[in-house]
């Protein structure tokens, strides 16, 4: 690991004023991505500015139909603390990782990192979630811009995610033998004015909605609404772990599940 | 170098570390407390799994100045000062739910973190915990047994039987 130096703020404009005062400067969060990049010196950081004693980016709450949450929240906390009143999205995060990285990985991390075999993505796009910075709001549909790619300036942090919460929902994740991370990982939602897929783990483009699939949902939400569609294998990631047709054809089948689940 | 205060294992230290420091070095290098294994350095083998205020998480992917202030745990604090063991470990011993023992420190620490919060778990739900555990010695049945034991409930015959 190359050297730096370490700071640990409390305050949101005590880590963004370090950030803006350097540009070699990063924010670190639960670590879990940031750390072995760091290892395997893939990030050359001047600074790291953790951000995991700031309080006010620790905050979870479901008001008027949207479960909030603060950029800073673990999956272990997300998974516990949001059970009650969005289940889909709670069970989600408790499938993130292991328990380890559950107790330390953040959102915030999770969707600025935007891995993607990532589950969070598939949910917040789905359910068309806004994406809170220290200086804008963004829609989910314009934040993710691809594989490691978002709509985030440099320096800019996460402070808040708002997700609408859905009537009904489920994930399903075909977790990849080795990472556990999701080979596949489909997050379906009814909401009053329709039905939203999200698909993860898939595409060469990142995460992204099945809008065919929203299509037939949005008619009946039921398994069987998807009989007959089958997801274009093109564009689709192939590597050691599975073809693009695999791929495809797994999505198809858990989108089913989540369908079944959904609750 | 930076000043570094924590309880560990009970007793507060303080020292003075280079930011970069991750808590694997910080309790191997610096407190000699050798329990904790380092088996991958990548976060993926869980063998040096300790408990940050209570909960588990990888020693290999925190920094100690990220510690500042917390209470931390390692497998040294587990038994008692008179050596009692904790019932986890010693359900290890019981259950033969250690070969080489490489990874034991870090199936302990995971194991009584999770039976904190859930004292009675399926066998299920304690296959499920150990997913960011890896033993290559055991096959896992032995410690799955073990852990079934120490939470006080029937322990079934092996898959492997
Ligand atoms: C063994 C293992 C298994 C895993 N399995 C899964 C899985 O199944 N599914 C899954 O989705 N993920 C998985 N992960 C990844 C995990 O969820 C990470 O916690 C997450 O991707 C990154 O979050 P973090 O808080 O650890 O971020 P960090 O590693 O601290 O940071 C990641 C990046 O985000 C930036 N960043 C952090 N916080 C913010 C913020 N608030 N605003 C802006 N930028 C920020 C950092 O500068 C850095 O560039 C796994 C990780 C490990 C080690
Ligand atoms: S050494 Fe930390 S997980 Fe393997
Ligand atoms: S007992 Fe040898 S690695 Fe688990």
């Amino acid at each position: 690991m190359y050297e730096f130096e370490f700071t640990r703020p409390t305050t949101l404009a005590d880590a963004l004023a370090v950030l803006k005062d350097d540009d070699e400067a990063q924010a670190l969060a639960g670590g879990q991505t940031l750390i072995p990049a760091l290892k395997q010196r893939l990030a050359m950081p001047s600074k790291l500015v953790s951000l995991t004693a700031i309080e006010e980016l620790r905050d979870i709450r479901a008001t008027g139909g949207v479960l909030s949450l603060g950029g800073g929240e673990t999956h272990r906390a997300i998974a516990h603390d949001a059970a009650e009143a969005f289940p889909g999205f709670a069970a989600l995060a408790g499938q993130i990782g292991d328990a380890a990285v559950r107790t330390r990985g953040t959102i915030g991390g999770s969707l600025a990192n935007n891995d993607p075999s990532a589950c969070y993505p598939a949910a917040v796009l789905a359910c068309g979630g806004t994406i809170v910075t220290d200086r804008r709001e963004i829609a989910a549909d314009d934040y993710f811009q691809g594989m490691f790619t978002t709509a985030l300036e440099e320096g800019e942090i996460i402070t808040r995610v708002n997700i609408p919460i859905p009537e009904v929902s489920a994930y399903v994740k075909f977790a990849q033998p080795a990472s556990r991370f999701a080979l596949v990982g489909v997050f379906v939602a009814r909401f009053p004015d329709g039905a939203r897929v999200g698909v993860t783990g898939a595409s060469e483009e990142g995460v992204f909605r099945w809008t065919e699939a929203e299509a037939a949902l949005s008619e009946s939400f039921t398994p069987e609404a998807l009989d007959g569609l089958s997801l274009p294998a093109e564009g689709l990631i192939s590597d050691i772990h599975g073809s693009a047709g695999y791929r495809a054809h797994i999505a198809a089948v858990i989108a089913r599940r989540a369908v079944a689940a959904a609750h | 170098m930076t000043e570094v205060t924590m309880t560990v294992n009970g007793e507060s230290v303080t020292k003075d570390i280079p930011d970069n420091t991750l808590m694997t070095g910080f309790l191997r290098d610096v407190l000699k407390l050798t329990g904790t294994h380092v088996g991958c350095d990548t976060s993926q083998c869980g063998a040096c799994v300790i408990h940050l205020d209570g909960s588990p998480v990888k020693a290999c992917s925190i920094f100690a100045l990220e510690c500042d202030g917390a209470d931390i745990t390692t497998i040294e604090g587990m038994a008692d000062p008179d050596g009692t063991l904790h019932p986890v470990q010693r359900a290890f011993r019981d259950y033969h739910g250690l070969q080489c023992g490489f990874c034991t420190p870090g199936m302990v620490m995971t194991a009584s973190a999770m039976l904190d919060h859930t004292p009675k778990p399926t066998e299920d739900e304690v296959r499920e915990h150990l997913e960011g555990n890896l033993c290559r010695c055991t096959g896992y049945h032995n410690i799955v047994r073990a852990i079934m034991a120490a939470s006080g409930q029937e322990v079934a015959g092996s898959a492997a039987e």
